[in-house]
């Protein structure tokens, strides 16, 4: 089964037929989405009545558009925030993890390596108990002690970014450490010889080097963090993020506005992910 | 001296991170677990919690559906996958290849909430399945196919598929054609060339990718709830419950710390049964 060894073209047909139905799977929801976004019926569903955009611009009730629906466009802003947040911290947090597992040798290296990928392996849904656990324990303690309610870490923003962070981190140190590994340490040493102090030879030489890894896992954890459901499932406030907002939407049967909300997302996460992708590919060239 | 204190700098958000946002959690989920609840504000240390999960039927029996539905989910998504993959780094050349393995990439780009949704309206008695069926002749009347364990599947095993085949695709692609050559020359044939030499050789990627998409499902709230409906029983439901609606912590504690033992065995057993480690199989993400 190579291009060397002759095959039986029956097989072969019935093989690539297959290959093909496989993309038609992957493709047709997606495909389905994105075409209801303009079908001009209330519900996303058949018949079909023929083509509107009045899910992304009409102003009124019961035919509202995605551009005046002030709820999910609020949650729209609350999610880039918390994306915002997560990715500045994952990138910042993952490249100073990278430096201490590449270039450091200190005791229990290892098994912090092994913590580091643990919130790989623990389910979504548990870590975001786990943290809301211990955030609202802290904040009783502290509320009992001295009478005040430290707000941030009760349910809501703060405590969704940093759940959030608790694993995309994991992500963005692996891509980041993949990079550093692969320098050549003797760059860094010409540029002590020169007379450069440890710090500038690491801002002048490794970071710019470590720069695509570093816009690459930004990417990638920024996507994480928008798409989240289960970790924010259990940590957002009153301010839900675009996921949680759509969920309760979809859960109660929505118009096809949700279609237009996810044809957007779908055309930016496609962005983002050509991005990535075509920087992955220079890097490998 | 200056290294040290530039080694520390580095160490301390490694370990704010680690204990402050996964460990001391953790502990603190398992203290709050044992915490039987006698009247308001009056808790005394016990196993009640664990107890009331062995003594209601209810909760058991969705454990054990959850777990056995997403073992089944990883069959089915190997079962699918492996053909894919094998195509993808085997048979296609160049540019087709490239463009395959990117199709493959590109949903899931995209929210799985926004893939569900997509299976929900081709799956829905008023969707996009139900009126080609009617179409073709092969149903009377409207189908409902939303709401049953077979959408459930159908669901989880489409969320998963990725997981899949990217490390399928990155194992089978450093299989050497010469070996494959070989077991055809030393009279095997296409069924004993697979299970000899290309399975073998995939073994790491079938155990990465099975590993993750296990946990993935079992971790699963959205498909389940969504596909599946009222009836999905889906043990992430049941601890959502517990924390959300009857507001009982310690009880949905002791549900989220027998969710994490049972997803840490099987992770452990997966990996000791074929000789690897976590590092191996996940450290490796980073260069993919």
């Amino acid at each position: 089964m190579i291009p060397s060894i002759h095959q039986n073209p029956l097989l072969r047909g019935i093989y690539i037929a297959y290959v093909a139905l496989f993309f038609i799977y992957l493709a047709a929801p997606l495909l389905v989405v994105a075409a209801f976004a303009f079908n001009d019926s209330l519900f996303p569903s058949l018949p079909w009545n023929g083509f509107t955009l009045d899910w992304f611009f009409n102003p009124t009730e019961p035919r509202l558009g995605l551009f005046h629906e002030t709820p999910i466009l609020k949650s729209i802003g609350i999610s880039l925030l918390v994306a915002f947040w997560v990715t500045v911290l994952a990138v910042t947090v993952g490249t100073s993890s990278a430096f201490l597992f590449e270039r450091e040798d200190f005791p229990f290296k290892n098994v912090l390596y092994l913590l580091m990928l643990m919130p790989l392996v623990v389910p979504g849904i548990i870590l975001g108990i786990s943290i809301l656990v211990l955030s609202s324990n802290v904040a009783n303690f502290v509320e009992e002690l001295t009478g005040y309610d430290i707000e941030p870490l009760r349910p809501g923003l703060t405590l969704v970014i940093l759940g959030q962070f608790s694993f995309i981190a994991t992500i963005s140190t692996l891509v980041i450490s993949a990079r550093l590994k692969k320098f050549d340490i003797t760059l860094e040493e010409a540029a002590l010889n020169l007379g450069a102090t440890r710090w500038s030879a690491v801002w002048t030489i490794t970071i710019p080097y470590l720069a695509p890894a570093m816009v690459g896992a930004g990417i990638v954890a920024f996507l994480m963090s928008f798409e989240n459901f289960n970790t924010t499932l259990m940590l957002s406030g009153s301010d839900a993020p675009l996921t949680i907002t759509m969920f309760d939407r979809l859960k109660e049967g929505s118009t096809p506005v949700l279609n237009a909300v996810s044809l957007l997302l779908m055309l930016a996460s496609s962005v983002l992910a050509l991005i990535s992708i075509m920087m992955q590919r220079e890097r490998k060239e | 001296m200056k290294k040290r204190l530039g080694f520390y700098l580095l160490l301390a958000p490694l370990l704010l991170w680690l204990f402050g946002l996964i460990i001391v959690p953790h502990i603190d989920m398992f203290f709050l677990s044992l915490q039987e609840k006698l009247g308001p504000g009056d808790y005394q240390t016990s196993l009640a919690n664990y107890a009331a999960f062995f003594n209601e039927p209810l909760y058991w029996n969705t454990f054990a559906r959850t777990a056995i539905m997403s073992i089944l989910a990883t069959m089915i998504t190997l079962l699918i996958a492996f053909p894919v993959s094998y195509y993808i780094a085997k048979l296609a050349q160049g540019r087709i290849r490239a463009v395959l393995f990117t199709l493959c990439l590109l949903p899931f780009w995209v929210s799985e909430l926004v893939r569900t949704f997509g299976w929900m309206i081709l799956l829905r008695e008023t969707g996009v399945l139900s009126h080609l069926l009617q179409w073709t002749g092969l149903a009377g009347q409207p189908v409902e196919m939303l709401y049953n364990d077979a959408t459930i599947m159908v669901g989880l095993v489409y969320t998963s598929m990725l997981f899949m085949v990217v490390p399928l695709v990155t194992t089978l692609d450093s299989l050497d054609n010469a070996h494959v050559e070989a077991g055809y020359d030393l009279g095997g044939n296409g069924w004993s060339v697979l299970r000899e030499i290309v399975i073998p050789h995939a073994m790491p990627g079938i155990v990465s990718g099975s590993i993750v998409v296990f946990m993935l499902c079992l971790g699963n709230y959205l498909t389940p709830i969504l596909l599946g409906g009222k009836s999905s029983l889906w043990f992430t439901e049941q601890i959502y419950d517990q924390f959300i609606t009857r507001f009982n912590w310690e009880q949905g504690s002791a549900f989220g710390f027998l969710l994490l033992i049972l997803s840490s065995a099987i992770v452990w057993t997966g990996l000791r049964l074929t000789g690897q480690n976590l590092s191996s199989t996940m450290g490796d993400g980073g260069e993919r």
